[in-house]
């Protein structure tokens, strides 16, 4: 009896852990389905670096560079802003803050994390939108800069947490070394913990690029959605993310125009796909150590 | 004048009395062992007198420690500066997750005693020399300090810290990860070592005591109970207690 329910349970357990894998190669293979006619009729370079996408024109032109110029551009620059911002919260957190200060501030960002991100996009709509207008005296506010704001805002608590869960598994013993030699707390922080958490910080930082590049509601509210080229921060631009969104309702199913959404979604699975993996390698390394 | 001077030293970790009205001179070039049973309070004194144990939440001190008739509890005492005389070596080999050159290295430019980068080349072969480390390791001077076995990581914790030139070197059981032969080595460093600088050294390990040290203190429950010329200690103890603890009935 006891050893049927064993048997039972590890074939439960089994199934649970292979589902996840399973789900990922059926999306995967799902996207790719959808995609590769498309891909194969109207050509998958013509698709990654045409300019143009007017999917709805005749003839249509399904160019995405200005999409993926779009997600690149929003993306590096949240990452800009929240990268450092990410990281000394987490210093802060981990080697300054007091007992009681640390477990509110900890709690606090695991909260932030918890904030629906069309809620996010709608505060930003009402409050940044109009403040970068004005600070910059630009014709809208629906801007890449106010989008890599925002989107900055999400990205923080992923890269606090896991920062700070690196930064805290620094040994006590490497910190008590370097103050012993005369080190000061900074030069103690600068040289040897931040040196020892690095590889986990840089996890940290891929996993917030991760869901950065991926969202789409706070985008599509706050970045314009305008599918050009951008040739500044502070210009309207369009992403991937906020394409598929957009346009997915309006489509006609199993045509050019949906295909090609989907070629889209393909494009930037591949590329979380990529941030993850260079998350992971860098996560392994840490175990290493 | 004595090199350490302890005077009526009290330590709490918040309502813990971990150290009770301790008064010790120390002396320059002589190795001061201290011993007794575990919980007794001598790493606690040993950790104050590089004021290492303020990193530690809810601790706090009265009476006074003096190096050179200086008081390091004063409140204008630079602590940064403090520790950089005062070298410390620890239980556990603590080497830095960086290269063994970097590790020497790090004190130096720490505390900015050099940044010419031959001067720093120098110190850091000198300071390997010294610990009888260079000849092991001069080829791999850019390999982890990781990498090393757990008496040169020793080894090296030593060298990193003569590196900065300290008056006096603290060591915290820095033995007791070791095997006896290298921890035989590590004792013939010290006898060395003891020329230049002035040693405190704890030890669970009464043979070791007995071997190195010139001075002893033998601590129980937070008190100094007899602090002598460690000949004497071993033989001619002062102290019931000393007798029972250094002859093994209790400990």
């Amino acid at each position: 009896m006891r050893k049927t329910i064993d048997n039972i349970m590890e074939i439960i357990i089994f199934v649970c852990g292979m589902l996840s894998v399973v789900f990922v190669v059926l999306i995967f293979a799902f996207l790719f389905k959808e995609s590769f006619t498309f891909l194969k009729d109207f050509g998958i370079v013509r698709f990654i670096i045409g300019h143009f996408w007017y999917p709805t024109s005749e003839p249509p032109s399904f160019g995405i560079f200005s999409l993926i110029m779009g997600s690149v551009l929003v993306t590096t620059g949240a990452c800009l802003i929240a990268v450092p911002i990410g990281v000394m919260t987490a210093l802060f957190i981990s080697e300054i803050a007091p007992k009681g200060v640390k477990d509110v501030l900890k709690s606090l960002v695991e909260l932030m994390a918890a904030i629906p991100s069309v809620v996010i996009g709608f505060v930003g709509m009402v409050t940044i939108v109009p403040i970068v207008k004005n600070i910059f005296n630009l014709p809208t506010g629906l801007t890449a800069f106010s989008g890599a704001m925002m989107l900055a805002f999400m990205a923080i608590p992923t890269i606090v947490t896991i920062s700070e869960d690196a930064i805290s598994s620094v040994p006590w013993q490497y910190k008590e070394g370097a103050l012993a030699l005369g080190a000061t707390k900074w030069q103690t922080i600068r040289r040897i913990v931040l040196k020892a958490a690095m590889p986990g910080i840089i996890a940290a930082i891929m996993l917030g690029i991760g869901r950065v590049i991926g969202e789409t509601m706070a985008v599509m509210m706050i970045t314009g959605n305008a599918a050009h080229i951008p040739h500044s921060i502070f210009e309207p631009v369009r992403t991937m993310t906020a394409t598929i969104a957009a346009e997915m309702g309006e489509t006609v199913r199993e045509g050019m125009h949906y295909k090609s959404l989907f070629a889209i979604g393909f494009v930037l699975f591949v590329i979380t796909f990529m941030v993850n993996f260079l998350a992971d390698l860098f996560l392994g390394k840490n175990k290493n150590l | 004048m004595s090199k350490i001077e302890i005077e009526n030293f009290n330590l709490y970790y918040s309502d813990f009395h971990a150290l009770k009205n301790i008064s010790i001179n120390i002396e320059d070039k002589r190795i001061t062992a201290m011993i007794g049973p575990s919980g007794c309070g001598k790493s606690t004194l040993l950790r104050s007198i590089n004021r290492i144990n303020d990193t530690i939440e809810g601790v706090c001190t009265k009476g006074k420690i003096k190096i050179s008739g200086e008081n390091i509890y004063n409140d204008d005492v630079d602590v940064d500066f403090l520790r950089r005389n005062v070298g410390m070596v620890f239980q556990r080999p603590n080497p830095f997750p960086i290269s063994i050159y970097e590790n020497v290295a790090f004190g130096l430019k720490v505390n900015r005693i050099a940044s010419d980068k031959d001067v720093i080349n120098k110190i850091v072969v000198e300071s390997l020399k010294a610990v009888l480390l260079w000849d092991d390791i001069k080829n791999k001077l850019r390999k982890s300090a990781l990498s090393l076995t757990l008496e040169q990581q020793q080894r090296l914790c030593i060298a990193r810290v003569i590196a900065v030139v300290p008056r006096i070197i603290l060591l915290d059981e820095p033995c007791s990860s070791l095997d006896p032969v290298a921890t035989r080595r590590i004792e013939e460093l010290m006898m060395v070592l003891k020329n230049k600088y002035t040693i405190v050294i704890v030890t669970h390990n009464m043979q070791q005591a007995a071997r190195i040290s010139q001075d002893t203190v033998f601590m129980f429950l937070g008190e100094l109970i007899e602090f002598n010329k460690t000949e004497k200690i071993f033989t001619n103890p002062l102290k019931k207690e000393t007798s029972d603890y250094v002859t093994g009935h209790f400990g």
